[in-house]
């Protein structure tokens, strides 16, 4: 022990411990009806209560039925993430009391849950990472709760709001492969992508459709045993779950590091000051008393079955950046950036099928494209000018019609009040200037009204150009392509 | 009373001679008449007005049409949740419970025309042999007032043994439909698991749990019994096979059938007259041309213990709902904790309680395999037992209950009760079909013949019963009169 431990930083304790971190995350079924009753999923902006009904209250009598909807997303993720699916499965009943589990059990699932045995391959500063997944696994969400207070047991009053409880709900839990905050942080994105491409998520953290739990633990380097874990919870954005890891990365260390334990317990991350605080400790861990769920016969799924799901299975990110890269020469980069997004990814082979070069459909998507869809809340495919065109805007630029800012501009004003790009060019005149004759004038003007930079430039000063070039665009209001301006200047000015 | 039968009642619904609203207020005059034995918790109101009027307008347009409970009033166990009327479970805890919504097998009744009336006295959430158990009071027993109607569904047993309605709905998880029938002197019959759905039911325990009527006739159960029965959405564990027409089997007698007398039933513990009446019921059926086989299903003995760990495993999870945040009983107090421990402490009685701790120990992280595991093992040999033995018979005959009914307050250790299920609970536990039909009176008190089936073998277990009680006259048996509610209350 050195006399700093105690204000170690990150880097100081990652030297001499090693993090084990393991992630469980939960992610709400886009099915049209909850789990076991007929009420919608989509519960968002109802009043509260107002969208339950006897079963999803739990009322006495009522009895659970399956969504098969939510069977088949949840093989599907399963799938996509490697795992096996056992041809035998069952439900189970996870016993205890809380206000906004109506029934006081949640049906889950316990020793045979719908899959086994997955994996997640990622990369990370360049070096591969793989994390195995343990099972994906069925069950309903909770309802929510409100408090006068900060938290449960400090409420003047708590009230119950029932219209999330039932939704489908899929638990994904991770190996505790991973080793690092950014190992973490880039497991969800890309647990997250696939599950947003496959249609079964939404992906919104801060709604919590998507939800993660951290389980971690320090370790000397090179051991194999595992420290004492601890459970994070409350973490509502990928940068929450980084944050929250570092600090437990640096807590844990400099306790190890005094020669204290650390306590088996759950701990919330507190956004605002940053750090994670005790929520439960072990002593008062629940238990859940699992057993079969009498009201649901068991889950067979045949081979059959799996099958049709694994052949709809649609082309994964991973798998469609590779493809890009093969097909449409993209750069890992620009492969990686398009496919981000299921809806980038659909709007570029979009743009590529209507004849647009595949580098520039990457470049306009990723660039002034994600910065307006960003700015005005509107995504492409819903925009005025909408992919058809995009697609005629950039063609106009690849064909030399119009230059780079003159299609900027444009992009600018139709992205959301639509319009034809080639109808406005053509009735603007905003074409580019391609004369030769033309060009060959006005860069003949332009020598003549610049004789000082023109002096500079033959006396070696390359950047006089530019201010020649400037003054041709300057005349043609912009519509001269620079590229063969600067051609035509060379040309004059050659010795 | 009125010792009338479905059919004879319905001939006079047709003739016009009557009306299902004057049923159901002779009915209800019946069962006021009975208060002293305390069968009724309340009526059903506005309810009864309803479809004793729907019932008219559906034998006034098509007579034909309308099946034979149209217009026939009857009374349902305190579990069964129908829409607008208090269903409290005989406990504290959901008093004032008032259902939105009706469970599909009294939707079936209600859409067959059937008439109910009130809603019967039962053991706290279906959890007792005496319905002693009730938080609202016991009941007593038409053919002795000083003693029990069995249980759980004593009030609904005790209902049609005094006349005052045709028929009743009972529940059955571990006899409570079989137990009360033998107690009081009539049919009562628990479908094969799967058959009638259990939604509007307020679970006891899943996995055992079946509706079933309660008549004075087989034929009258078994009408009951095709109107609830058959696939149910809403409960996935009904069968989705078509329910096999019991009508024509009914009349088709026991000639021919082999009929297993499971040895363990008819060993050592029964009571002498409950053996001779027995005894005699299996002549009889030799005499209607049946063959008796002995047959053995070694198990039994540890059916009782299997029984005691699943019940209250899934009772400990059914019934944790009753929280006190949603409805019925809630106890306010500082810490949801506290809330929670005064609420349920308060709303529920010492049985339901003993339960709900036995179960939680039984699913409790280290006793999990030692105790419910095992007894799910057990319960498969069990119904191994039961599938052997219908390799070589069509149905198995023995006693429902070991003794007759006994007096109020002579069973306080909750071990003596439990034994009172011993030879019926074993058929919960394999899901089959049972029934039980008066076979004799012991010292004044009625024994039961209980015929067993094979899954899904409803049919052949009412055929049975149905050959033994056109053979016999003991289903025709009235209790003495009660005293006169003067002297009742004396």
């Amino acid at each position: 022990m050195t006399a700093t431990s105690a204000v170690s930083t990150l880097d100081q304790v990652m030297e001499r411990w090693e993090p084990v971190i393991g992630l469980e995350v939960h992610g709400q079924l886009l099915t049209q009806s909850k789990m076991f009753c007929g009420c919608s999923a989509d519960y968002i902006g109802s009043p509260p209560n107002s969208n339950t009904c006897p079963v999803c209250l739990g009322l006495p009598g009522v009895l659970p039925v399956m969504n098969r909807v939510a069977v088949e997303y949840t093989v599907r993720s399963a799938l996509a993430l490697n795992c096996e699916i056992p041809e035998r499965s069952k439900f189970d009943r996870k016993n205890y009391f809380y206000p906004d589990l109506p029934k006081g059990y949640q049906i889950s699932q316990w020793d045979m849950p719908l899959s086994l045995n997955g994996h997640l391959t990622f990369t990370v500063d360049g070096a591969e990472v793989r994390c195995g997944i343990t099972r994906v696994h069925l069950e309903e969400d909770t309802g929510t709760l409100q408090h006068a207070g900060d938290i449960l047991q400090q409420a003047r009053s708590s009230v119950v709001d029932l219209n999330r409880a039932g939704v489908p709900l899929m638990e994904i839990v991770g190996e505790p492969d991973l080793r690092t905050p950014a190992q973490a942080r880039e497991y969800l994105v890309r647990l997250r992508q696939i599950l947003v491409y496959i249609g079964v998520n939404d992906g919104n953290l801060e709604q919590g459709s998507f939800r993660c739990d951290a389980n971690i633990s320090l370790r000397k380097h090179g051991e194999t045993g595992l420290g004492v874990k601890v459970e994070v919870k409350n973490m509502n954005s990928f940068r929450a779950v980084h944050r929250a890891l570092e600090y437990e990365i640096v807590r844990q260390g400099r306790l190890l590091d005094q020669g204290q334990t650390i306590a088996q317990e759950t701990r919330g991350w507190v956004e605002a000051k940053g750090a994670t605080i005790s929520q439960r400790s072990k002593e008062y861990a629940h238990d859940y008393r699992y057993f079969p769920e009498p009201d649901l016969p068991p889950l067979h799924l045949n081979a059959e079955f799996v099958d049709r799901v694994r052949a709809a299975l649609p082309e994964l990110p991973q798998q469609l950046a590779e493809r890009l890269q093969r097909e449409n020469g993209l750069s890992a980069y620009d492969a990686a950036t398009v496919t981000a997004e299921r809806e980038d990814a659909r709007a570029f082979e979009s743009l590529v099928a209507a004849g647009v070069p595949a580098k520039a459909a990457a470049n306009w998507l990723m660039g002034e494209v994600a910065r307006l869809a960003r700015e005005s809340r509107t995504p492409l495919p819903g925009s005025g000018l909408g992919l058809e065109g995009l697609a005629s805007l950039i063609k106009l630029v690849e064909a030399g019609t119009i230059n780079g800012s003159t299609a900027k501009e444009l992009l600018e004003e139709l992205y959301l009040a639509g319009g034809d790009p080639a109808a406005v060019v053509e009735e603007r005149g905003l074409g580019q200037v391609s004369d030769q004759a033309e060009l060959e004038r006005l860069v003949d003007a332009v020598l003549a009204e610049n004789p000082a930079a023109v002096a500079d430039f033959q006396g070696g000063k390359e950047q006089a150009l530019q201010r020649l070039v400037g003054g041709v665009m300057k005349a043609t209001r912009g519509r001269a392509d620079a590229r063969v301006v600067t051609g035509l200047l060379r040309d004059r000015l050659a010795p | 009373m009125s010792w009338e039968t479905v059919g004879e009642l319905g001939a006079r619904l047709r003739s016009g001679e009557t009306t299902p609203a004057q049923l159901a207020d002779h009915a209800r005059s019946a069962i006021e008449s009975l208060a002293s034995l305390h069968p009724v918790l309340r009526y059903t109101g506005a309810l009864t007005e309803h479809q004793a009027g729907r019932a008219a307008r559906m034998l006034a347009e098509s007579p034909e049409q309308a099946g034979p409970l149209c217009g026939i009033p009857f009374a349902y166990k305190d579990v069964l949740c129908v829409e607008g009327v208090e269903t409290s479970a005989g406990s504290k805890i959901l008093e004032g419970f008032i259902p939105p919504y009706t469970g599909t097998a009294l939707q079936r009744l209600l859409d067959a025309g059937a008439v109910p009336v009130a809603v019967t006295n039962c053991d706290e959430f279906a959890m007792g042999s005496s319905n002693e158990n009730s938080a609202f009071g016991p009941v007593g027993n038409p053919w002795d007032p000083s003693r029990v109607p069995g249980g759980s569904s004593g009030g609904s047993a005790a209902v049609v043994a005094a006349g005052a309605v045709p028929f009743s709905l009972g529940t059955d998880t571990g006899g409570s439909i079989r137990q009360p029938a033998s107690f009081c002197g009539v049919a009562g019959f628990k479908p094969t698991y799967g058959r009638v759905s259990r939604y509007g039911l307020i679970a006891f325990a899943s996995s055992l749990d079946q509706i079933g009527p309660f008549a004075r006739s087989v034929e009258d159960a078994a009408h009951v019994f095709t109107a609830m029965a058959g696939h149910d959405p809403r409960d996935s564990t009904t069968s989705p096979l078509p329910v096999e027409p019991v009508a024509t089997q009914l009349a088709r007698g026991v000639a021919g059938m082999r009929l297993g007398v499971p040895r363990e039933y008819m060993a050592e513990g029964l009571e002498p007259g409950v053996r001779a009446a027995v005894e005699a019921a299996l002549a009889q059926l030799e005499k209607l041309g049946a063959t008796l086989v002995e047959v053995s299903l070694p198990s039994t003995e540890a059916a009782l213990s299997t029984y005691y760990i699943i019940a209250p495993a899934e009772c400990s999870a059914n019934l944790a709902r009753m929280d006190g945040v949603r409805f019925g009983l809630h106890v306010d107090r500082q810490s949801l904790t506290d809330t929670y421990l005064e609420t349920r402490g308060q709303g529920f009685g010492p049985e339901v309680k003993r339960r709900i701790m036995l179960g939680t120990y039984a699913l409790s992280s280290g006793y999990y395999d030692a105790y419910y595991r095992q007894a799910q093992k057990v319960r498969t040999l069990i119904a191994e037992e039961f599938d052997r033995a219908f390799e070589t018979v069509d149905a198995l005959v023995c006693p429902t209950s070991p003794i007759v009914a006994f007096p109020k307050g002579d069973k306080s250790d909750p071990l003596s009760m439990y034994l009172c299920d011993v030879l019926t609970l074993p058929v919960n536990l394999a899901g089959l079909p049972g029934i039980s039909i008066p076979c004799g009176l012991s010292e004044g008190l009625p024994v039961g013949l209980q015929v067993i089936g094979p899954r899904l073998g409803d049919a052949q277990v009412l055929r049975v019963a149905r050959a033994y009680e056109a053979a016999t006259a003991w289903h025709t048996q009235q209790p003495p009169p009660l005293p006169a509610a003067s002297e009742a209350f004396a």
